[in-house]
């Protein structure tokens, strides 16, 4: 097994970073793939929160870093899906205890036992940001329909291509497709025509989202919500597959009302 | 304050010293200016350095070594002057400033007599957080996105859409011009002149502009043709 690194990153933070990696870890454990989540959001970690799995820290990212263990005994497996783990970080340190390469030495020794490490970057585009993409093979870039959003995607999406670590692929967060309409929202169009880089992803504002994560049980576990299956298609995508991206307009209360189509 | 060698210019400035390298190529700049130090490590060590590397291009690799290399001797680089937006953004990557307090010496101009249309050529998009600087014109293939900065001697031309923030005839040429195939610039700097763009909708269309009569005026480029 080779792994392939993807490291999703924004530049702004709140925008959806650590629920996507924890939603598109699953979708793909899901499919059968071995995966590894890390938390690289050093000192502010949450990604072992949204995944239910903060209780079962005993090790983490620094303590493999600094051979306080070995990676074995710092990969938390999921409950739920046998072929999901997690490392955590640290909470008590702070970006500095890592280096870009100590985590490109980290996931080469990980990369010949899982599918797909997935690294939860950190806002912002300082040491931690640095850390989070030093061993990326592909980078997603994750934004929300909002100018500020946009504006910190595209300065990230600069310096992904400076490292030669692009070209890097987006993932929109939170559309709201009845605020699009009206014209309140910049649309996926009005997005990529700024970026112009690939788009992997949209995902509609969902507020179960907010409640899943409070819940640590990540909307792809659930078939019915919207933003669950954008996640899944997220997945699908990384894994070859060419699907078409969900009509989130078709979605008003009427054609609910009358059932499927 | 002294000259040392034909390419190793040393001035003492408000901020502590400014080191000048040009001329030869960069290995050699490093080993000249390393050997320079050694041979006066007293007079250098303790020193505030920041380094004038003119156009030489540095990636990360060059510069971190050259600061190690620095401050093994007990001297602090902390900034990093070059007209090479590669250069300025490699400095910016290792947290060193790109500009000292006063504005960066003009005789560099004097040196390099820039023919008279020469520009620099840019592949876009220039994405946010971009740079570029040159004394001369700048020509952009793709777009500028909002929060890149372009300031030329000369004129910008962009073959894209021009959104960041341009400053065209920044020493003080009034005749230069701002073309873009859609003219929508944050702000719009020509010489001394300054604008924000007003509100559009509709249709864009390539558009040039320039400074008339002390103001900056946009006009679509078929009426200049006289179409």
């Amino acid at each position: 097994m080779t792994a392939i690194v993807v490291t999703v990153t924004s530049g702004k933070g709140g925008v959806g970073k650590t629920t996507a990696v924890a939603n598109i870890a699953m979708a793909l454990a899901l499919h059968g793939q071995k995966v590894t989540c890390i938390d690289g959001d050093i000192g502010l970690r949450n990604l072992d929160v949204i995944l239910g799995l903060e209780n079962r820290i005993v090790y983490d990212l620094v303590d493999v870093i600094e051979g306080r263990c070995r990676l074995r005994q710092a990969m938390i497996r999921d409950k739920r899906l046998p072929e999901l783990y997690l490392i955590p970080a640290a909470q008590t340190r702070d970006k500095t205890a890592v280096s870009p390469s100590d985590m490109v030495r980290l996931c080469d020794e990980l990369r010949t036992e899982v599918d797909w490490i997935l690294i939860d970057s950190p806002a912002g585009i300082e040491r931690g940001f640095k850390n989070a993409i030093a061993a990326a093979d592909r980078v997603l870039v994750m934004t929300n329909p909002e100018v500020s959003a946009v504006r910190d995607a595209d300065r990230v999406i600069g310096l992904l291509d400076a490292d030669e670590k692009g070209p890097a692929a987006l993932v929109i967060n939170r559309l709201n497709p009845i605020m699009v309409r009206r014209g309140d929202m910049l649309s996926v169009e009005d997005v990529l025509d700024l970026l112009a880089v690939e788009l992997v992803g949209v995902i509609p504002e969902d507020e179960n989202v907010v409640v899943a994560s409070n819940r640590g049980q990540p909307l792809v576990l659930e078939a019915k919500s919207k933003a669950g299956q954008a996640f899944q298609n997220i997945a699908r995508r990384l894994l070859g597959e060419n699907v078409p991206f969900l009509d989130l307009d078709s979605q008003n209360v009427f054609q609910r009302l009358l059932g499927r189509k | 304050m002294g000259e040392t060698s034909s390419s190793i210019q040393i001035k003492g400035i408000r901020d502590g010293l400014l080191v000048t390298l040009e001329g030869a190529a960069w290995p050699e700049l490093v080993a000249d200016f390393i050997k320079n130090v050694d041979e006066r490590a007293s007079f250098f060590h303790g020193a505030h350095v920041a380094l004038d590397v003119g156009v030489h291009e540095l990636r990360v690799a060059e510069l971190s070594m050259l600061r190690d290399q620095l401050s093994d001797r007990g001297i602090g680089l902390w900034a990093v002057l070059s007209t090479s937006s590669i250069t300025e953004r490699t400095a910016q990557n290792l947290g060193l400033a790109t500009r000292i307090s006063k504005p960066r010496p003009v005789q560099v101009r004097e040196d390099i007599e820039l023919p008279k249309d020469a520009a620099k050529w840019v592949r876009g998009p220039l994405r946010s957080g971009a740079r570029v600087e040159y004394d001369g014109n700048v020509v952009v293939l793709g777009d500028v996105n909002p929060g890149a900065e372009i300031v030329a001697g000369g004129s910008v031309i962009v073959w894209g859409r021009l959104r960041g923030v341009v400053h065209a005839g920044a020493q003080g040429d009034d005749k230069a011009v701002v073309c873009a195939l859609e003219l929508a610039p944050t702000q719009l700097r020509i010489a001394g002149g300054i604008a924000v763009s007003p509100k559009k909708s509709g249709k864009s269309a390539p558009e040039v502009a320039r400074m008339m009569d002390g103001n900056l005026l946009a006009e679509p480029w078929q009426e200049l043709t006289g179409r």
